[in-house]
């Protein structure tokens, strides 16, 4: 192994046990290149969460009593192909959750692509008590088409 | 469908005291069938109030507990927006004058937001239609299972469908019919998209209509769209000292969320105002082409009619009588008649905000009652927190998982108030001493 290749390593070691002298002796962004796709995906996720639903959905996605649906759901966890479809194209279907029905629209969301909604839904599908499959880009641009 | 049930109420809750329920063993008319021992419980939130005031837990557990009215006789009737075993109307009395209810009778078949009692007659809402029930000499109600039904066929569709009605004294009552929208967009809260013009929503909904209180059966045909423009109403009352209809409206939603690039999350938490409007046939509040900016003090154009947060329009439209903090969730609204409390209540305006939701990722905020003092008929001084404290603490306030959210209020006979809860259906009586 070259020496540079053992620099990296010690500074990977850092980051994983979170040393944080070390690790911010090197780019603030090395970690983050050592981050797996799954938390890599989270973490987009999170972001795209905040700005795009964090309003309805709250941030502990709980939702909002009688308006906005909880995400700790079998619609969140369950059917990729649906949850991906109602995130692209909205829902104004009212179906019942967990046994309520909500009153308020889910809009369409024409500002977020492809990549960013498998983020936002590998996010919600692993957080709020959830935890499974994530979603691929390739899942939701196949959704995408059958759509069109 | 009438169930009778003695109700086991539920202890007394004060500020620093909690004191026990006594055993009711008074038979209710001729509806008591079964007597029960009354047990007290254990408050799980304590009110703020100012000094001289006291909160009791006058009743508990009743489900969304929704609108509240109270007859001369102190018989309390409550909507409920959901099924209590199969009822949907609760009346509580408190018989022994210890200030908790010692009984509970449940009737109606309606879920529902709206109630009101008024020269002999319950009316009561579901979200589709009014029915009126007689009440007898004492308060009771004649024919739990054969109520009148007055209005129908009013547009419900999710969003903001709750019918809330008040009465005035010249035989009319004024239903709110909430918009079905957040601001008339094309595609409803998505990014972006732009408000219709004109919307089609005014003809029929996004106002308060005026229907006769005694006449059966009525539709839209029979009724007269009183105020347009207003967005959504549940607190609303008629003020005796102006004769006039006074109403809170749920001012819209999102202006950062769907117009990211001209509002910012924090002006998306404070704006817009929720307005208190005073209404005569005809007005019109602007919902949707404008909403109230309650810190620049103007009308300003929605953004989704071309607005940019500063363009001022709706000349056409009324200015509120007062303006709150953004969506404060304005759900009850009383002018206080009594004289229990003290004068500077008298003829003011007490107002439930149910709490905010959609100030996310913004704190939460609401959960309380706010006061405004009246003097011949005008706002006279600012608003203030008068009953505090109903979320549970301030975290709880701050991410909205408030344990009660304040709904209904009602004025009872010896001038204490009543407060109801919808999220677990407790009712508080404010006094005075």
């Amino acid at each position: 192994m070259k020496i540079h290749h053992w620099v990296q390593f010690i500074f990977f070691i850092c980051c994983f046990f979170q040393l944080p002298a070390l690790s911010k002796a090197q780019d603030g962004n090395h970690c983050a290149v050592k981050k797996s796709p799954y938390r890599l995906s989270m973490d987009s996720g999170k972001k795209v969460y905040t700005l795009q639903c964090i309003n309805c959905h709250q941030a502990d996605g709980m939702g909002v009593p009688n308006a906005n649906p909880p995400l700790k759901s079998k619609l969140v966890t369950g059917d990729k192909n649906k949850l991906i479809g109602i995130v692209i194209k909205g829902s104004a279907t009212h179906e019942e959750i967990n046994g309520i029905t909500y009153y308020n629209v889910m809009p369409p969301n024409p500002g977020i692509n492809d990549q960013e909604i498998a983020d936002v839904l590998t996010y919600i599908r692993n957080s709020f008590g959830n935890k499974v499959s994530v979603v691929k880009v390739s899942e939701v641009k196949l959704v995408r088409i059958k759509l069109k | 469908m009438k169930q009778i049930k003695n109700k086991l109420l539920i202890g007394m809750v004060l500020l620093a005291t909690a004191c026990h329920a006594t055993v009711n063993s008074n038979p209710v008319g001729s509806d008591t069938d079964k007597l029960f021992k009354l047990t007290s419980s254990k408050p799980d939130v304590g009110l703020t109030l100012p000094s001289g005031f006291n909160a009791t837990v006058f009743a508990a557990g009743l489900g969304k507990a929704r609108h509240i009215t109270v007859t001369p006789s102190g018989y309390i009737y409550v909507k409920l927006a959901n099924n209590k075993k199969g009822n949907t109307i609760v009346r509580l009395k408190d018989q022994n004058g210890d200030g908790v209810a010692d009984e509970e009778l449940d009737f109606g078949s309606f879920k529902g937001t709206g109630i009101k009692e008024k020269n002999g007659w319950l009316y009561a809402s579901s979200d589709q239609e009014v029915y009126r029930f007689k009440l007898n000499n004492d308060g009771t109600v004649a024919n739990p299972d054969q109520p009148e039904k007055i209005i129908t066929g009013l547009i419900a569709r999710g969003e903001h469908e709750p019918k809330a009605i008040t009465l005035d004294n010249s035989g009319n009552i004024y239903v709110n019919i909430g918009a079905y929208s957040n601001s008339c967009q094309i595609e409803d809260r998505k990014v972006g998209s732009m408000g219709r013009k004109p919307c089609p929503i005014l003809d029929s909904a996004a106002g308060i209509w005026q229907f006769k209180v005694d006449k059966l059966n009525q539709t839209y045909a029979d009724g007269v769209r009183y105020a347009t423009g207003l967005r959504n109403v549940v607190g609303l009352d008629w003020n005796t000292t102006t004769n006039t209809l006074f109403v809170m409206q749920h001012g819209r939603d999102q202006l950062h969320t769907i117009f990211p690039e001209l509002y910012t999350d924090k002006q998306n938490a404070e704006l817009p105002a929720e307005c208190l409007y005073e209404l005569h046939k005809g007005s019109n509040a602007g919902w949707p082409y404008i909403y109230y900016d309650q810190i620049q003090g103007k009308k300003i154009l929605a953004p989704e009619y071309g607005g940019d947060g500063k363009k001022t329009a709706g000349e056409d439209a009324i200015n509120p009588v007062y303006a709150f903090p953004g969506h404060l969730a304005p759900n009850g609204l009383l002018f206080y008649t009594g004289h229990l409390f003290p004068e500077k209540y008298r003829n003011g305006a007490f107002i439930a905000f149910h709490g905010s939701w959609n100030r996310a990722p913004e704190p939460q905020e609401g959960f309380y009652i706010a006061f405004v003092p009246f003097s011949k008929g005008k706002p006279s001084g600012n608003w203030e927190i008068f009953a505090n404290g109903f979320s549970g603490g301030p975290k709880n306030t701050a991410s909205g998982g408030a344990l009660h959210r304040p709904c209904g209020l009602a004025e009872g006979p010896d001038g204490s108030i009543y407060v109801t809860d919808d999220v677990q259906g407790t009712i508080w009586r404010i006094t005075y001493k």
